[in-house]
């Protein structure tokens, strides 16, 4: 397969096997060995690179980014990302005088993340480099590096890949809803890749051979977000970043769950289609859609089908989707005034939820309306708690009542115990975070994230 | 002078423009063939047959070897030859390599070594304390026990007593770079190896004996680590080997790397501990008597968990004076990983048993546990070059005298400084208003020994060159992990020659430059390699002056080498002209240097002798949040103050200081290994095994240099400052413990790692409701 694209401001063709990753092509054909392998699944950003299209600017995992996702965007590595004169880029700059770097093999990653926060203009830098691990440091000197580098002026080279992107060709990749689902049609076990944060993994870990695949990020209608009165519909193909900034404004905790979602590489590559047909019994964004009322657009062929979110996950490993069939899309409601996600994990930044609660609670003339609550890592399947949500609705909003419906939980789930957390901790958690909601609801300060020293 | 002044990491520029090259990094010759190991999915078990013929069918597939294919010694341990590179008929660990792979590919290696069909028989397997108690599976014939007076009638004559028990889970290293070695094949059998190592002369060691070579067949050479941690102490013997192995078998050039979740999973880490204690003590919390057992899970092979154990005896005692003592050290064989060395060796765990019992004195008697630490301080040295009275002459457990303890003006400045007395009301008073959170603070100290226990090991050789044009090239046996080693002596060599830095060049290092190397560990790199980098300099310098002086008849000591100039009998040369000058006058230019650490002996079986040279010291102070409905937390603040003698580099050293306190931070807290009922790792990899992000920094982190000469005569009155401040970690453990006491009556007994988990248990426990 041919991919043509920008490498350090040169127009380059790649002609490679789709699943080979851009980490393994830069090192080993190209023997740019400045980028690095740490983690081979995309959790330590040192292979980290700064990729540029037509959205805008991104830092991404290269280790497990295959190659035709980066067909006709422009890529800088670390090697290109000073001057061509060898005058240091200000965030290279900053982490020589900061001293940012001990051992430095994670320095090439946060170098590209650095210089892809500095072109975008964010500072929030602990979510900017929560995706790059560093052993040695501490983090304090590289973030005092990326805070002194940030008034910068931007290298010329960023305006320049810009103004390039135009002269690349288009790559032979389905554009459209339209192709993907003739494609799926002709060929039903064609594998799916969105983002790749996880089949990548299939790749590099279980080192599987994945047939015949297709690369959807080209199908711009699938990465649609629109509106009316009550609802969004969000697109499949897009990614949880997007997702996150859209999403802010109606449901600020969700917002904030999704911003502990993965890293900036992960969310700026893996998409919301993916999160859900993955089926993942971990993925965070299903609990609160579920607990939204959420229903999941799906397209076979020709044919549409709509069902609830809740409905689509059936056990582990088993969704209802046949082969040849896709997610398309997510209407999410957006009325519901009291929702609140909360994602529990050893480490708050980029960790894989040991438990994931979302709830979607009214409370009218002090008692509960309607309760929508479901979980993800409490069962086989992100999934509703029918028996909490039943103990809630129509009772007082009281302390009296949360103490009474914490035993419900018990019948709705028999979580497992696991590397992330034992059975017990989950179910003890599960009932304290209703706790949690009703005593943000009374106005007690709760998160430890909003504690100043 | 260069010494004493901050100035960046010599390879700062390189990191940060993707040019600085590790083992992965180096081009390597047409032909290269890459290694994998195919590993053991059974804990402990005899294997009954092993059919490897898809292995050799697969793509790219050149070579296959098993035990018995191995030409000489089948052996990789750094200790006691109880490591085979190949299992022979046992399997001890689910992960141990039993074949290797060669191939064309690295993938092609990594997918062929998943293709074998092997048989086992089971043995019963040994994982928990409690199993390898039962079962007698231990290092040495008993358990090793120092002490020091009664532990057990000053107990019992102690107007309080208390008893505990504390486990501190491991550590995977996760070093970015995982392990890496590169062999290349030379000229009548010969081989030169690049390899990811802390320890060059042992890899040179190991792989002359699996060549059936003498060790001047070997040439290892490092330039640099993307990071250590003591995890590339012995771990990188097995790459090494078997590169040299394949590249002698096949000819050709021969890498091996480890992916990231092999790494995990075949590599050892630190040693998890449980520490039970008995401790009696008075109204003021000074303890009279304290009796320590210490439980090491040291894995399947002893690799250096003798003197691991060891250390962490040697630190029971941390800051305080203990009287009458007892420790006894059992040292497990379990069927899992062969735990290893991890910055500080030990000394964490000892300490972290100390600091538990500090921390529940003080709680049962309700009083400040800052309070209760110091009044079991050791006395404060009394003058700055040393030397106590005979008065307050104050020995350790292990009879050694304490003569440079500088705890308590430096706990003093640091309480002043980051207002510890208001802040601890402050909390106090913030707790009782809030009833879903509660905030902790706690301040704990270090006081960490310096040297290798093992005392050949501290010395160290260098080789130092300068050329015709005044430039010098400088070569040691230390190796550079990150932590700015090299930094450091070429600072010591630029002021040595009153030269700029930028004249230095230190190259990589290579056992055929500087042979007999100790491993870079034990925090004694610039104490070592520094002075010997100091006297090769000195010899140079003083061969120079001696012609420069003798030339216009002055004196050698008339000759001053400052400021990048040579001021002679009136002249004053640039430092090239005076190498020219020196060169065309037949002086050589080039000097070994040698230096062993002075006044060290110990006897590690009786317990008793002077292991260190001199203590290192630190205080931190950290405050943190706890959520009493899920256990998260987070930590708000640190202050650490932290003594580095005379730094030889402040930059570098406080960079060690944050670095390692996150570090110890990450152990305590996030850190988890998990390993399942087959004994299975389940945390093999980043996704699963959480080491701090930058998030999880303290949000205020302010560290600062306590000002004051090493009383003893290091390079330049500097100190150590690798392992010391991995220990100021402990400092949020407690505060962990202190803000959980809020939420009732009962002790937390906090355990470690404190996950989200375990301090949501200890809530419950302290509330009542477990």
């Amino acid at each position: 397969m041919k991919t043509t694209f920008l490498l350090n401001g040169e127009t380059v063709t790649a002609e490679i096997p789709p699943t080979e990753t851009l980490l393994d092509w830069l090192r080993l054909t190209q023997h740019l060995t400045g980028t690095k392998e740490g983690c081979n699944e995309g959790d330590c950003g040192a292979c980290t690179v700064m990729v540029q299209d037509d959205q805008g600017i991104r830092a991404l995992n290269a280790c497990i980014l295959f190659l035709p996702q980066i067909a006709g965007k422009a890529i800088r590595t670390v090697e290109g990302i000073r001057a061509d004169d060898g005058t240091l880029h200000p965030v290279q700059q900053e982490m020589v005088e900061k001293h940012g770097s001990q051992c430095g093999f994670c320095t090439p990653g946060f170098i590209a993340s650095m210089a892809t926060a500095h072109a975008t203009g964010v500072t929030d830098f602990n979510d900017q480099l929560a995706g790059n691990l560093c052993r040695c440091t501490g983090y304090a000197p590289i973030i005092r590096a990326a805070e002194a580098a940030a008034s910068a002026p931007v290298p010329e080279w960023v305006a320049a890949d810009k103004a390039a992107l135009t002269t690349l060709p288009n790559a032979a990749l389905p554009t459209s809803g339209d192709e993907l689902a003739a494609i799926l049609t002709a060929q039903p076990n064609t594998r799916i890749i969105a983002g790749g944060t996880d089949v990548g993994l299939w790749v590099t870990k279980q080192m599987r051979d994945l047939g015949p695949v297709v690369f959807l990020h080209a199908c711009d209608d699938l990465k649609q977000i629109s509106i009316d009165d009550d609802q969004m519909y969000v697109g499949a193909g897009v990614t949880i970043e997007t997702l996150r900034e859209a999403i802010a404004p109606h449901y600020p905790s969700f917002a904030e769950m999704l911003r502990r979602y993965g890293s900036t590489q992960v969310r700026s590559a893996a998409t919301l289609g993916g999160n859900i047909a993955n089926g993942s019994p971990i993925g965070d964004s299903p609990p609160a859609l579920i607990a939204l009322g959420a229903t999941l657009h799906l397209r076979h062929g020709d044919t549409r089908r709509t069902l609830p979110l809740e409905d689509f996950f059936i056990e582990y490993g088993q969704q209802d989707c046949a082969q040849g069939e896709f997610v398309e899309g997510v209407a999410i409601p957006l009325a519901a005034k009291g929702l609140k996600v909360y994602k529990i994990s050893k480490r708050f930044d980029q960790d894989i939820s040991a438990l994931c609660g979302a709830f979607n609670i009214s409370v009218s003339d002090g008692a509960v309306t309607t309760a929508r609550i479901a979980f993800g890592g409490m069962a086989g399947t992100p999934k509703r708690a029918s028996h909490l949500e039943t103990a809630l609705i129509g009772q007082p909003w009281t302390t009296e009542t949360i103490t009474a419906a914490h035993d419900a939980l018990a019948q709705d789930f028999s979580p497992l115990s696991d590397m992330r957390a034992s059975a017990d901790y989950r179910l003890t958690v599960a009932r304290n975070l209703l706790t949690r909601y009703f005593a943000e609801s009374q106005g007690t300060l709760t998160s430890v994230l909003e504690v100043q020293p | 002078m260069s010494v004493n002044r901050p100035s960046p990491h010599d390879s700062a520029r390189l990191h940060v423009t993707g040019a600085a090259r590790y083992v992965d990094d180096i081009p390597t010759p047409a032909g290269c063939l890459h290694l994998a190991f195919g590993q053991s999915t059974e804990a402990h078990g005899t294997i009954t047959a092993m059919d490897l013929s898809a292995v050799r069918a697969a793509d790219g597939v050149i070579a296959v070897l098993a035990a018995a294919d191995l030409p000489f010694e089948n052996d990789v341990s750094p200790s006691t030859h109880d490591e085979p590179l190949l299992a022979t008929d046992t399997v001890h660990y689910v992960g141990q390599p039993i074949f290797l792979v060669v191939a064309t590919s690295h993938t092609a290696a990594r997918k062929a070594a998943t293709l074998a069909k092997v048989d086992y028989s089971p043995l019963p397997p040994i994982f928990t304390i409690e199993e390898a108690m039962a079962a007698d599976s231990r290092f040495e014939e008993g358990p090793r026990i120092y002490s020091r007076g009664d532990a057990q009638s000053a107990i019992g004559n102690s107007p309080h007593r208390a008893e505990g028990v504390i486990d501190m889970g491991g550590q995977e290293h996760f070093y970015l770079e995982g392990q890496a070695a590169l062999a290349l094949p030379q000229d009548d059998g010969d081989v030169v190896v690049h390899s990811s190592t802390q320890h060059p002369s042992e890899i040179q060691h190991k792989v002359a004996d699996a060549l059936g070579l003498p060790m001047h067949g070997v040439k290892v050479e490092v330039r640099r680590m993307g990071g250590g941690f003591g995890g590339k102490e012995s771990q990188g013997n097995a790459l090494a080997v078997s590169c040299a192995i394949a590249a002698s078998m096949t000819g050709k050039p021969c890498k091996m790397r480890y992916d990231r979740d092999d790494d995990m999973v075949i590599t050892g880490k630190r040693h998890d501990f449980r520490i039970s204690y008995e401790v009696g003590f008075d109204d003021d919390g000074r303890v009279r008597g304290i009796d320590f057992i210490h439980y090491t899970r040291c894995g399947w092979a002893q690799d250096l968990s003798l003197p691991v154990a060891d250390r962490a005896m040697l630190h029971a005692d941390n800051a305080y004076l203990l009287e009458n003592v007892r420790i006894e050290s059992h040292r497990l064989r379990t069927n899992t990983q062969s735990a290893t060395a991890f910055r500080g060796f030990g000394g964490p765990q000892g300490l972290v048993g100390v600091e538990r019992v500090m921390d529940q004195i003080a709680h049962q008697l309700g009083l400040d546990p800052l309070e209760v630490r110091k009044v079991n301080y050791y006395a404060e040295m009394e003058s700055p070059d040393g030397g106590l009275s005979a008065k307050t002459k104050q020995v350790t457990p292990y009879g050694q005298e304490v003569s440079d303890f500088i705890l308590h003006g430096l706990t003093s400045d640091l309480a002043t400084g980051c207002d510890y007395a208001a802040r601890r009301a402050a909390v106090a008073a913030w707790n009782a208003e809030n009833p879903v959170l509660k905030r902790g603070l706690a301040m704990t100290p270090v006081k960490f020994g310096i040297s290798f226990t093992l005392t050949h090991l501290n010395q160290a050789g260098a080789l130092v060159h300068v050329y015709q044009d005044g430039s010098v090239a400088l070569n040691h046996g230390g190796t550079e992990m990150g932590q700015g080693l090299y930094q450091k002596v070429a600072q010591v060599a630029a002021s040595t020659f009153g030269i700029s830095l930028d004249q230095v060049r230190l190259t990589a290092t290579d056992t055929s430059k500087v042979p007999n190397t100790s491993a870079t560990a034990a925090s004694s790199g610039s104490d070592l390699n520094g002075m010997a980098v100091l006297t090769a300099c000195e010899a140079v310098r003083d061969r120079m002056a001696e012609h420069l002086a003798s030339v216009r008849q002055t004196t050698a000591s008339a000759v001053l080498f400052e400021g990048g100039v040579v001021r002679v009998g009136g002249d004053t040369l640039t430092f090239p002209a005076a190498a020219k000058e020196c060169y065309e006058g037949r002086v050589s230019l080039s000097a070994t240097g040698f230096y062993k650490t002075p006044d060290i002996q110990w006897d590690r079986i009786k317990g008793e002798g002077r292991p260190f040279y001199y203590f290192a010291y630190g205080a931190a102070c950290s405050e943190v949040v706890v959520d009493t409905l899920t256990g998260e937390y987070r930590i708000l603040r640190t202050d650490i103050l932290h003594d580095a003698g005379r730094s030889l580099n402040p930059a570098l050293d406080i960079g060690q200081i944050e670095g390692g306190f996150v570090q110890g931070a990450g152990w305590l807290t996030t850190e988890e290994l998990v390993w399942d009922d087959q004994g299975r790792l389940r945390t093999h990899a980043p996704s699963t095994y959480k080491i701090p992000a930058a998030s999880d920094r303290p949000q205020v982190f302010n560290v600062a240099l306590y000002e004051s000469d090493n009383p003893e005569a290091t390079i330049h009155r500097s100190k150590a400052v690798g392992e010391p401040p991995f220990c100021l970690g402990v400092s949020v453990l407690m505060a962990l413990s202190d803000a959980v006491a809020f939420c009732g009556t009962a002790y937390p007994a906090l355990a470690a790692p404190a996950t989200p988990e375990r301090v949501l248990a200890a809530v419950q426990r302290v509330r009542g409701l477990a």
